[in-house]
């Protein structure tokens, strides 16, 4: 996995609470077999006037020019404010790999629907819980100052706006090692195979049902 | 010390280790799988050339994809090549990796969550993971069951364990008994209408209280399958004889001596009488009538004999916007009551509400009436096809018939519209799934969740009526 330490980038204010997972990528594009390539179809309905297709070039089709990250000055963003329960809905992980593949590497909110954060940091992607009147001042500072960038820095668990203020957010150690690191979560866990193997030997004791019930003939 | 919830059992019971970050490594033992969310996971095991832990631990089955329509063909009858390469691709994996999948053809075919329980392949106390958030539906059978990402789906298949971190308790009491035309699905909505879709954020939520322990394990299952909707990735239902009378003889369920120390087991999975929630809500189920959302959001729902809200009445402003913006979507307007809103289709299906019972209460209602002529479709769509024989075989694919709504072969169908049943733009849909949000349906189309009574009635009708009103009449 890609790791973060710091990033300074372009903000894009999506105003709007409850974005579900449908909105940010549409079922339609949940088809493929691989992991890349979801980005130009990045909340497609917000985005387009037209519905959107699988495996079509995105690239002439109609764009609506009252969505946030159609606009010229958004262009290029790579933090993504938002609101309250972003990302709620389904389990697919294909939304962060939408909102990776089209530039985006941290997403701060006021809170967050519990799949979706967690699948955030399996995708190199920074989900970072603000305070709401926070929230609300970057909102303001964001649309107020044109170019405006945020630096975030998951080192020293930071975000700092360009006039220098600095607000402090929360992560847990774990999923921060592993993003600082970029370290494979699998890798990690099957250190601990042996402690896997005894917890099964006890289980198949206790619990013999729960093995072996299940399989091909 | 204060006793220990449903929730504390099920995760020390699970614990492998606990690690000094505050991460633990949870034990899963079974792991669900379809077409949408595991190809790449495949993909990344074999990229990192690894081997599943457990192929025993896994079940799949094709599901959000499949036709239901002309299912003798198989995959050949999947019109739109990316969906077929889908199942085909899981089909594919699962020969390669040796797990056990019932794939298009097998009558055991279905969606993950209605055939899980239905094989005993859920069994209380187990941990259950899926690539789908509505995996909470296991939950019913006091498991620890809940949805995970694709890296996840990899992980569980490479480790058997999840990194975890413990959630907090949280109890949703419901008192008293339902009222005759209303059900689990009544319940649910009302629950989150009154908590909101991130009420249960953060949290794992035990369904208790009368009303909910006078449920039949179906009525359970479209309880916890909800959850997600309340914000909670778990939602559990403790041990009873309910749950140990559904699961015994089940296909993969324990036999003999197994299952008299499984039965032993799981009569202490409840929360204890002094045990501490972090948060406790209590709802009163005599005061629950049949509901109907009128948003884009679950949360946006209503009784079926109120109004749909007034934006000018809201105070805070971003939920005054949503209104707003919900309204436009769905073409509807302030204060108009819920009973005159039109609709063009009606799905009865979907892993909330596509078992026997589901179709029952349905059937009850279409018999001898007609689908009224103002619909361009009614549909229903069975979980399974074990729940489709079963509907067969008490005759009440005929009553469906009769009525004029179509009777389909199983899957996930309009639920999401990820296969060729979809609504069209700007058309309404009295439909029995879980999500309304915009476009879930199809591009454009507006749903309505319901209860099945609830969608059988307005089959009948054209619009949304109290399903009360028709039980109190009988048949036609
Ligand atoms: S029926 Fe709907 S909610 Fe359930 S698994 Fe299928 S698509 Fe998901």
């Amino acid at each position: 996995m890609r790791p973060f330490t710091q990033h300074d980038g372009l903000v894009a204010p999506l105003d709007r609470s409850n974005v579900d997972t449908d909105m940010i990528i549409p079922k339609q594009f949940l088809k493929s077999i691989k992991r890349s390539g979801f980005g130009p179809n990045l909340f497609d309905e917000l985005r387009y006037l037209d519905e959107g297709k699988p495996d079509q070039d995105s690239s002439g089709r109609p764009l609506n020019p009252d969505f946030v990250l159609n606009q010229p000055r958004y262009q290029g963003a790579s933090v993504l404010l938002a609101r309250h329960n972003f990302g709620c809905g389904s389990s697919r992980e294909h939304a962060p790999w939408a909102l990776d593949d089209f530039g985006f590497r941290a997403i701060i909110a006021p809170s967050f629907a519990d799949i979706f954060y967690n699948n955030c940091f399996k995708n190199g992607l920074l989900p970072i819980v603000l305070d709401e009147k926070v929230v609300d001042q970057l909102f303001a500072e964001a649309e107020h100052a044109e170019g405006y960038r945020l630096l975030v820095d998951l080192e020293s668990r930071q975000v700092k706006t360009p006039t220098g203020e600095c607000f402090e957010f929360e992560v847990d150690d774990f999923r921060r090692h592993c993003l600082l690191h970029g370290l494979d979560d699998i890798g990690v866990t099957l250190e601990d195979a042996d402690a896997i193997r005894a917890y099964e030997d006890r289980r198949r004791d206790s619990a013999p049902w729960l093995f072996g019930a299940i399989g091909r003939d | 010390m204060s006793g220990k919830t449903l929730y504390d059992k099920l995760w020390d019971e699970h614990l492998v280790k606990q690690r000094d970050d505050g991460s633990a490594l949870i034990y899963i033992d079974r792991q669900l799988l379809h077409e949408v969310t595991s190809p790449q996971a495949f993909e990344g095991l074999r990229l990192a050339n690894r081997k599943p832990w457990r192929v025993d631990a896994n079940l799949a089955t094709p599901d959000h994809n499949v036709p239901t329509t002309d299912r003798e063909k198989g995959v050949d009858g999947i019109v739109d090549p990316v969906s077929r390469t889908q199942v085909e691709t899981l089909d594919k994996n699962c020969d390669e990796f040796g797990i056990l999948e019932f794939k298009i053809r097998d009558q055991r075919q279905g969606i993950v969550h209605v055939i899980g329980p239905e094989q005993g392949a859920t069994l209380p106390g187990m941990t259950i993971v899926c690539g789908d958030s509505h995996t909470s539906t296991h939950g019913a059978f006091g498991t620890l069951a809940h949805g995970i990402g694709t890296s996840e789906v990899e992980h569980v298949l490479a480790t058997q364990c999840l990194v975890q971190k413990k959630m907090k308790n949280m109890l949703i009491r419901v008192d008293g008994q339902l009222g005759a035309g209303v059900t689990a699905k009544d319940v649910i909505l009302a629950i989150i209408g009154r908590i909101g879709t991130a009420g249960g954020t953060g949290y794992a939520v035990e369904f208790g209280g009368e009303a909910i322990r006078s449920l039949s394990m179906e009525g359970r299952m479209t309880v916890c399958n909800m959850a997600i909707e309340a914000g909670a990735r778990v939602g559990m239902v403790a041990v009873d004889d309910v749950t140990i009378d559904y699961v015994q003889g089940r296909p993969f369920a324990p036999k003999g001596a197994d299952w008299d120390r499984a039965v032993a087991h799981w009569r202490t999975l409840h929360s204890d009488d002094d045990a501490v929630f972090d948060k406790v809500i209590v709802l009163d189920g005599a005061a629950i009538k049949p509901q109907v959302t009128w948003g884009t959001s679950p949360e946006m729902v209503v009784s079926v004999d109120a109004q749909v809200p007034d934006p000018a009445q809201e105070e805070d402003p971003i939920k005054r916007e949503g209104i707003v913006r919900a309204l436009r979507y769905m073409g509807l307007e302030p204060n108009m009551p819920i009973e005159a809103i039109k609709l063009d289709r009606v799905f009865i299906g979907s892993c909330t509400n596509s078992r026997i019972e589901d179709l029952r209460e349905a059937a009850a209602v279409v018999k001898g009436r007609k689908v009224a002529a103002s619909l361009k479709q009614a549909m229903v769509v069975p979980g399974s096809g074990l729940v489709k024989a079963q509907a067969e075989q008490e005759g009440l694919d005929k009553i469906f018939i009769e009525a004029g709504l179509e009777w389909r072969d199983p899957g996930c169908s309009m639920c999401l519209a990820m296969n060729a049943d979809k609504l069209g733009a700007g058309e309404h849909c009295a439909s029995t799934s879980n999500r309304n949000f915009e476009g879930r349906q199809g591009f454009g189309g507006r749903t309505h969740l319901v209860s099945p009574a609830m969608a059988a009635a307005a089959a009948v009708t054209g619009h949304f009526v109290d399903v009360r009103e028709l039980i109190q009449q009988g048949g036609a």
